[in-house]
């Protein structure tokens, strides 16, 4: 009996230490950039959550796309009514793990953030490639990479394909801190 | 025994709790904040009235409307599009919530100045509101001299006022509704018999078709019309289409204007007897 009542003493620490070893933001910022003939379009969102779980690597992101701030009020609406569907679709996500995450000391490293990447409903294997920064009390992850437009079923209209591009870069910042439930 | 197998289940809740999805952990962290309803109309106007939207904030537009002669006129008149009224403005949204504008029509050489305001927004989440609710208010001048030269009229007795709540709804993202109680005060009317003041109930929808094409509807209901014209309800159907910068309206109406004023109490065609006007609705934004 006295061995059993060890066992869920651990399983309880262990629970305990894995619950503290998680790092959370809930204002990271990615902000995405078109760059196309007509014009350029950037849109900006300071409100997203991002966690990391520092025992196994893994890594969640939660996008709510209605917050993403645009120089122009109309093209705002534009983005939210006719391309990303922010009604049906309100969020985009990532979930996915960080390749080598153990081996992270303080310095600035290079990773790859391996994982599945939902967008408007779409889900797409991708591979983003960033920086991660590890100290004593924070995971500082930023980086950039391309989204295809077409990957995530958005299409663009013929009368509108000068104005937006069909790869748009995306940059992202996250300063995780240690989260307590 | 009993023991062993409280233990067990003990041990399972344990086991399943780090196992929670980061993703659930998210969701549970998302802030619980107002989602404000957009895009309820696409344009300013559902057709000929005005809808629940503003323009945004620091927004110049340039909006440019016609309405061509009743398609019953025939070949001759090219199906009414030998004749054409315009209204040309300019409107502006001194913010998110509050837009001015100055319009001049040809058809009885009209100068109009409007403001409306968003008192309400519909709204889901933790302060949820069902409808968006908007106030609108507008002036109008008749500079046409069609009365009788030794009845010469002042400048105050060729104002007209309008007055308007539009309360409107996005009950799904592809369908919108409308109900606009309006009051039109005239300082001067055609005979005495003519009421000085209308009231009036507007009713307007959206379906939307594709995602940049709607099929929009608009009735004015106007009660104690005038007697000295054969005033009939205004009745408008077209379509939106969006192109980027731009919303071009399609409309077929029974109105041949484009400010409250007019078309709601001094429309004369019958939409069904085919007195139908063929126009459109073009806006620009700088």
């Amino acid at each position: 009996m006295k061995t059993i009542y060890t066992i869920i003493i651990c399983f309880l620490l262990v629970n305990v230490t894995s619950a503290q070893e998680r790092y959370l933001t809930k204002n990271g910022s990615v902000t995405f950039f078109s760059s196309a003939i007509v014009e350029d379009i950037k849109a900006d969102n300071n409100q997203v959550l991002s966690i990391i779980d520092a025992t196994s690597g893994k890594m969640a992101i939660s996008i709510l796309m209605k917050s993403f701030m645009f120089e122009k009020a109309l093209m705002q609406e534009h983005f939210n009514e006719n391309y990303v569907e922010s009604d049906k679709f309100p969020k985009a996500t990532f979930k996915g793990v960080i390749v080598g995450f153990e081996n992270i000391k303080d310095a600035e490293t290079k990773v790859e953030v391996k994982g599945i990447i939902t967008i408007h409903g779409k889900s797409k294997e991708i591979v983003i490639p960033a920086n991660i920064k590890r100290t004593e009390g924070s995971i500082l992850v930023n980086g950039e990479f391309n989204l295809l437009v077409a990957d995530y079923d958005i299409e663009i209209p013929g009368v509108v394909a000068k104005n937006i591009a069909k790869k748009i870069k995306v940059t992202f910042e996250f300063n995780h801190k240690p989260y307590k439930k | 025994m009993k023991k062993i197998i409280a233990t067990i289940f003990v041990l399972l809740i344990s086991v399943q709790l780090p196992a929670q999805d980061l993703l659930d952990i998210l969701d549970n962290e998302t802030p619980k904040t107002d989602n404000i309803v957009t895009a309820t109309f696409k344009g300013t106007r559902i057709l000929n009235g005005h809808s629940i939207e503003n323009r945004k904030d620091k927004e110049l537009e340039f909006i440019i409307s016609h309405r061509f002669g009743r398609v019953n006129l025939g070949f001759d008149e090219l199906f009414g599009l030998d004749q054409s009224n315009i209204r040309f403005a300019l409107e502006y949204g001194l913010n998110d919530d509050l837009t001015v504008g100055l319009g001049r029509s040809s058809f009885e050489k009209t100068y109009d100045g409007f403001l409306k305001y968003s008192v309400v927004k519909q709204k889901t989440g933790a302060n949820s509101f069902p409808f968006a609710i908007s106030l609108f208010g507008s002036v109008a001048v008749k500079t046409l001299k069609d009365y009788d030269p030794a009845d010469k009229r002042t400048f105050a007795e060729s104002l007209f006022y309008v007055g308007q709540v539009l309360i409107a709804k996005k009950v799904s993202p592809s369908f919108s509704f409308q109900v606009t109680p309006t009051y039109v005060h005239r300082n001067t009317v055609q005979i005495t018999a003519d009421p000085h003041d209308i009231f009036a109930v507007g009713l307007g929808t959206r379906i939307k078709l594709s995602k940049r094409v709607s099929f929009n509807s608009e009735y004015y209901l106007a009660f104690d019309e005038s007697k000295s014209i054969n005033a009939r309800n205004s009745l408008a159907f077209g379509v939106d289409i969006e192109t980027g910068g731009h919303v071009f309206q399609l409309i077929l109406s029974n109105a041949i204007t484009m400010i409250e004023k007019s078309f709601i109490t001094e429309t004369t065609g019958n939409f069904f007897g085919g007195d139908i006007h063929f126009g459109f609705n073009i806006s620009r934004t700088f």
